[in-house]
């Protein structure tokens, strides 16, 4: 941050470093401890374990069984657990349902499977208009569903933390698990796109 | 409490602005403030979303994400006392009269292996169910009618609706800041609404609302069962 944007005590990053350096000096935690925890938000929890869990689901019958009957441990049978994900739920879309998830009080999301939220899911505009109008937001979003298929949102109010098991996209037949991962974006698994969209949804 | 965070339904707020190859961190203080609100080992009783909830209706909409957690975390810590007021300023104004300063390091490799550890671990909101659960999946619920003051998670959208047990998933631990401290777990479900039973005739066509319930929130409902969208396996 610049000089000449001037600096007071109303400061976000001011206030921040004040708190650090005060919760490490009477040893709550530790500097190296926060360093890991930025880095292991910033780099390895994130989209890529749920694409995963998706592309399993979609290639071993029986793991989508377990995945939809009990997500957390499907989930921490593939190594990813802790924070926010104490309690995974996955929806499946299918034919007839598509699902969405939203928290409309806060920011519920699961951290585990999909990392820390994007900004947009956070924000007013999403957690008040997709709760009333989701199909206006899909079409945001790139995406139109036929009137046919149920639009079903689930708003996550208690410590559940719902994924979107996203439909497997067309002509997907030859591709091995490591493959249809990268098919699955964010975007899907959050409910806002589908599988093998574009790749400016991609995470 | 019927707070401006409680948001759903709202009309006002306009597109939904999304960024392309968004960061995870926007500044270094969002990576440090995150890193220090899931690592620092001070229980405040209540969490930190009533002390968002509670900040005035202009000031949450003006304060960004983390500023709104940046403001949680010193007056929870400051609430319980892990933290003094007087030296948060003072020290807040150390920092302000030398923007260069940055705290000093102090490395503990055994405080960050328990702090990756207790991230890493599994502690279910379930508890033991101490009675039955009053309500069957299927079974048609009233929401109640209440606007506590206190923290909730009922949204007000979904508060004299009606609507469908969807799920039943165990018994959970009441937020909502009238429990008690010896207020025992209730049975939560996921109670399902046609968007019309929401939104009124004008309403999206085909959609519907899943929304997770504490058994406190709900009435039964003695009215015809709703014709939902049938479900489909």
């Amino acid at each position: 941050m610049a000089h000449n944007h001037g600096h007071s005590a109303d400061d976000p990053a001011i206030r921040t470093r004040a708190l650090e350096d005060l919760l490490v000096e009477k040893g709550l935690v530790s500097t190296d401890a926060l360093d890991a925890v930025v880095q292991a938000y910033e780099q390895d929890i994130g989209p890529m374990n749920g694409a995963r869990v998706v592309a399993r689901a979609w290639t071993d019958p029986a793991y989508r069984q377990r995945l939809l009957s009990d997500g957390t441990a499907a989930v921490a049978e593939m190594g990813y657990s802790g924070a926010q994900g104490a309690e995974i739920v996955v929806l499946e879309n299918t034919p007839q349902v598509h699902n969405i998830v939203v928290c409309t009080l806060c920011s519920c999301y699961p951290w585990p499977v999909l990392g820390l939220p994007p900004a947009w899911y956070k924000s007013y505009a999403y957690r008040a208009r997709v709760v009333r109008e989701p199909r206006a937001v899909l079409a945001e979003f790139g995406l139109e569903l036929p009137a046919a298929v149920e639009v079903k949102v689930w708003d996550s109010t208690s410590d559940i933390r719902y994924m979107v098991l996203p439909l497997r996209p067309p002509h997907t037949k030859g591709l091995d698990a490591e493959a249809l991962a990268t098919l699955v974006t964010r975007d899907s698994m959050i409910g806002v796109g589908l599988a093998g969209g574009p790749p400016a949804t991609a995470a | 409490m019927d707070g401006i965070h409680d948001m759903g339904g709202m009309h006002g707020f306009g597109p939904i602005e999304r960024e392309e190859e968004e960061p995870i961190f926007h500044a270094e203080w969002e990576g440090r403030l995150f890193a220090l609100a899931v690592s620092t080992p001070v229980h405040v009783p209540g969490g930190f979303r009533p002390l968002i909830e509670s900040l005035p209706p202009q000031r949450y909409l003006e304060s960004t994400y983390y500023e709104k957690w940046l403001h949680a975390r010193i007056e929870g810590l400051i609430a319980v006392g892990a933290l003094d007021r007087a030296e948060v300023e003072a020290r807040i104004a150390d920092y302000t009269a030398d923007p260069d300063a940055r705290p000093p390091r102090r490395d503990d490799p055994a405080c960050t292996a328990r702090t990756l550890e207790r991230l890493r671990t599994h502690r279910s909101p379930l508890r033991p169910a101490p009675t039955e659960p009053a309500f069957a999946v299927g079974d048609t619920v009233c929401v109640k009618v209440m606007h506590p003051t206190g923290h909730t998670r009922l949204p007000r959208y979904v508060r004299g609706k009606r609507g469908a047990i969807e799920r039943f998933y165990g018994f959970q631990a009441l937020q909502d800041a009238d429990a008690g401290p010896d207020e025992p777990p209730q049975a939560v479900y996921a109670v399902r609404f046609a968007a019309t039973q929401l939104w009124g005739a004008d309403a999206e066509e085909n959609g519907s609302l899943c929304i997770d319930m504490w058994e406190s929130y709900l009435s039964p409902s003695e009215e015809t069962p709703i014709q939902a969208t049938p479900r489909k396996e």
